[in-house]
């Protein structure tokens, strides 16, 4: 049973709500109906508040705050959806797509992209930042699966999901700033990687195109994230 | 002004591209020499390179919005070649029948809307009114079949594919999805309509084309080439079989070639004036091998349609016009035939109970390094070749497209009809249009042929021997 001092009372976009101490501005926003956009965090992962999507104003203080990571405290007072907020998260999904090479209508996962649906949930009709049209590679030597540079947003969904629960840790970032890249093992061909287990974990959480499967044509690669609570479920029983 | 000079016409206008014709006049005022250049250039042959093969159908289909299936069945053709497999039969009657609904929207799209007006109206027609909705206004009815027409094959897209422009269902080793049964009686639904108007809009045609009499023997008309595959029974198909070249008389001069031995019978030249290539029948050389392909080539190669109205139709056909028209005026009719063979052959599909098989789709990893595919598309032959990686990413690309192909016919065709109708320093718009008409009668496919966008127009230039322009025109 939950002790009362467990549990805080805040104000979300001007409502009064309830939660308890251990939840997340955004876990307690999802339970509220309240949207906040996310592209790092997913259910059953680590967060690492890189995204910075989900950035929301707490009154007193000047910082925005990662709703991801932000706990609930007595007698905060939270927005999630201010003008600014919205603008800085359009802006985020435009840089997103002008930092790589995103051609929605011959990809994979056309019509099953977590950021093509998010560009049209935040509402971006257009991108006014310069395009960078790097030359990232393919890397099409696993048996089974494709990591496609061009389409990789640096969620590093593959990263955790490989580390905390497959408990590979194949994937990993190489690089700083603008340079970094997800590599497998130390920089090798993922076919070459000694530590892939090749359980495709990171292929059904990457939430473009990046990584899926070889042999899918254009919009046909749908992926499959239930199993994810469920496994943290079951390994932190075993715990 | 005893001198040679040149005529642009640009852009050209009603057509699917950019393009620009240049006529030199001799020093006579006599037209001496027309070029069509086309004036876009893409490149997906080139930026393909490194993608992974099985993106390739929908990739290569984003070359054209009007015939995004041909490309998406070429190139999966291509893909199978590569996995090394046979299709499901399901997924190629599918494929079959996705291809003939194109045919049809794409020919409604090129006879109605964008020739008609020349047909209807004819050539000197005000340039304000030579367009559907001067076709609307003078015969409301044509339009109106032009439009349903070419909905008939839009739908059938759409209900096959999901969407009626770069539908992805055509994937290598098949389709994506089966048909439904909803589906298939909603298409066969729509049959008789369209069965209904393919044949009167071929009556109104046949009686349309008496008053062209006249200018039918100098609408590209000459001994050519004519190239397309057929069946092994030597009829008419769209989907599968082997090229066969025949003569101005209709005689067979080469036949079951395979798509993958094209290099050996197809050359392609650049010229420095355009970016398409002209492709020519390498064993005559360039540009003794000059050919044509698309709708009157068809007719011309085919033995028969193998359905009982276009059958009928082909016989009236070449009762008419002999065993091989020559005249590209004639693009026109074999277009309606066509149509008329289409619907025809998808009901045929849609009451084959195996076109609802589930079974649609082979898996299989790359199991060839390079492929082929060949398909007849609405404007001619359509190849794809690719070579791959042993990870199956493309690592070169060609495409040779039916636009390229007519492209000889086409500068030959251009030239015929300014030295018929262009006369002296200054460019009428009725000698502006008979030009530009003959080249909508190949129904070129510029952004396919280049492998570009925007919107189609047409310039005309005069130019003197010197290089001077003397007269430009633009429409737009």
């Amino acid at each position: 049973m939950t002790q009362t001092g467990d549990i805080k009372t805040l104000k979300l976009d001007g409502r009064d709500v309830s939660a308890r101490a251990d939840e997340t501005i955004l876990q307690i926003a999802r339970q509220n109906g309240i949207f906040i956009p996310t592209m790092c965090e997913l259910e059953g992962l680590s967060s690492p508040g890189a995204c910075r999507l989900c950035l929301v104003e707490v009154k007193g203080s000047s910082k925005l705050m990662p709703a991801c990571l932000t706990h609930a405290e007595e007698g905060m007072e939270v927005t999630t959806g201010s003008e600014r907020l919205v603008n800085y998260r359009r802006m985020i999904v435009e840089l997103f797509f002008t930092e790589r090479n995103h051609v929605c209508s011959v990809c994979v996962s056309n019509g099953n992209c977590e950021l093509q649906s998010l560009a049209q949930k935040v509402g971006l009709t257009h991108v006014h930042f310069p395009y960078r049209f790097p030359g990232e590679q393919v890397d099409a030597s696993h048996g089974r699966f494709i990591a496609d540079h061009n389409r990789c947003i640096l969620c590093t969904r593959c990263v955790r999901v490989c580390d905390e629960i497959e408990g590979a840790h194949t994937w990993d970032v190489m690089g700083r700033g603008i340079q970094s890249h997800v590599v497998t093992d130390l920089h090798e061909p993922w076919g070459a990687s000694a530590s892939c287990t090749g359980c495709g974990k990171c292929v059904q959480v990457c939430p473009t195109g990046a990584l899926f499967e070889k042999g899918r044509s254009v919009a046909e690669m749908h992926k499959r994230r239930q199993f994810l609570p469920y496994l943290t479920l079951m390994r932190e029983g075993r715990e | 002004m005893a001198a040679t000079r040149t005529i642009t016409i640009d852009p050209v206008t009603r057509i699917e591209g950019h393009a620009k014709i240049t006529l030199h006049l001799d020093e006579s005022g006599r037209v001496a020499d027309a070029r069509f250049h086309v004036t876009q250039f893409r490149g997906f042959e080139k930026f393909c390179e490194g993608r992974p093969f099985a993106e390739m159908p929908s990739l290569m289909a984003r070359i054209c919005g009007i015939c995004p299936v041909s490309h998406l069945i070429a190139s999966a053709k291509a893909c199978d070649a590569l996995l090394a497999v046979r299709i499901p039969p399901a997924a190629e009657k599918l494929r079959r029948m996705i291809g003939m609904a194109q045919v049809v929207q794409s020919h409604a799209l090129s006879l109605f809307h964008l020739s008609s007006p020349d047909l209807l109206l004819g050539m000197d027609a005000d340039p304000a009114k030579s367009n559907l909705f001067g076709v609307l206004e003078a015969d409301p009815q044509l339009a109106r079949d032009g439009i349903a027409l070419r909905k008939f094959g839009q739908q059938i897209i759409e209900r096959l594919g999901g969407k009626r422009i770069h539908p992805a269902w055509v994937v290598p080793g098949g389709v994506s999805n089966p048909l439904s049964r909803e589906d298939r009686d909603a298409m066969l639904a729509a049959i008789p309509e369209a069965l209904a108007i393919a044949q009167h809009s071929l009556a109104w045609l046949k009686s349309v084309a008496e008053t062209f009499a006249d200018e039918i023997d100098s609408f590209g008309s000459f001994p050519s080439l004519f190239m397309s595959i057929v069946k092994p029974n030597g009829e008419l198909t769209f989907y599968d079989g082997k090229v066969r070249f025949v003569d101005e008389a209709g005689n067979t001069i080469a036949d079951g070639l395979e798509a993958q031995d094209y290099a050996e019978f197809l050359g392609e030249k650049a010229e420095s004036w355009s970016y398409l290539k002209s492709a020519y029948y390498k064993p005559l050389g360039f540009p003794g091998g000059i050919y044509r392909v698309g709708p009157l080539a068809r007719l011309n190669v085919v033995q028969g349609c193998g359905t009982p109205l276009a059958d009928e139709e082909l016989r009236i056909f070449r009762a008419a016009r002999g065993r091989t028209p020559l005249s590209s005026f004639h693009y026109h009719q074999a277009r309606l035939i066509e149509a008329l063979f289409c619907i025809e052959r998808i009901e045929q599909l849609l009451r084959d109970p195996e076109i609802l098989s589930t079974h649609v789709r082979a898996e299989a990893k790359p199991n060839a390094f390079e492929g082929v595919g060949i398909a007849e598309a609405p404007r001619g032959t359509l190849l794809h070749h690719y070579k791959i990686d042993e990870q199956g990413l493309v690592r070169w690309a060609n495409l040779i497209i039916a636009t390229g192909q007519n492209n000889l016919a086409m500068n030959k065709s251009v030239l015929q009809v300014a030295q018929r109708h262009v006369r002296g320093e200054k460019i009428t718009h009725g000698m502006l249009n008979r030009v530009e008409a003959v080249i909508r009668a190949y129904d070129p496919c510029l952004s396919c042929s280049t492998h570009a966008a925007g919107q189609m127009a047409l310039r005309i230039q005069l130019i003197s021997p010197q290089g001077e322009i003397l007269d430009e025109a633009v429409q737009a």
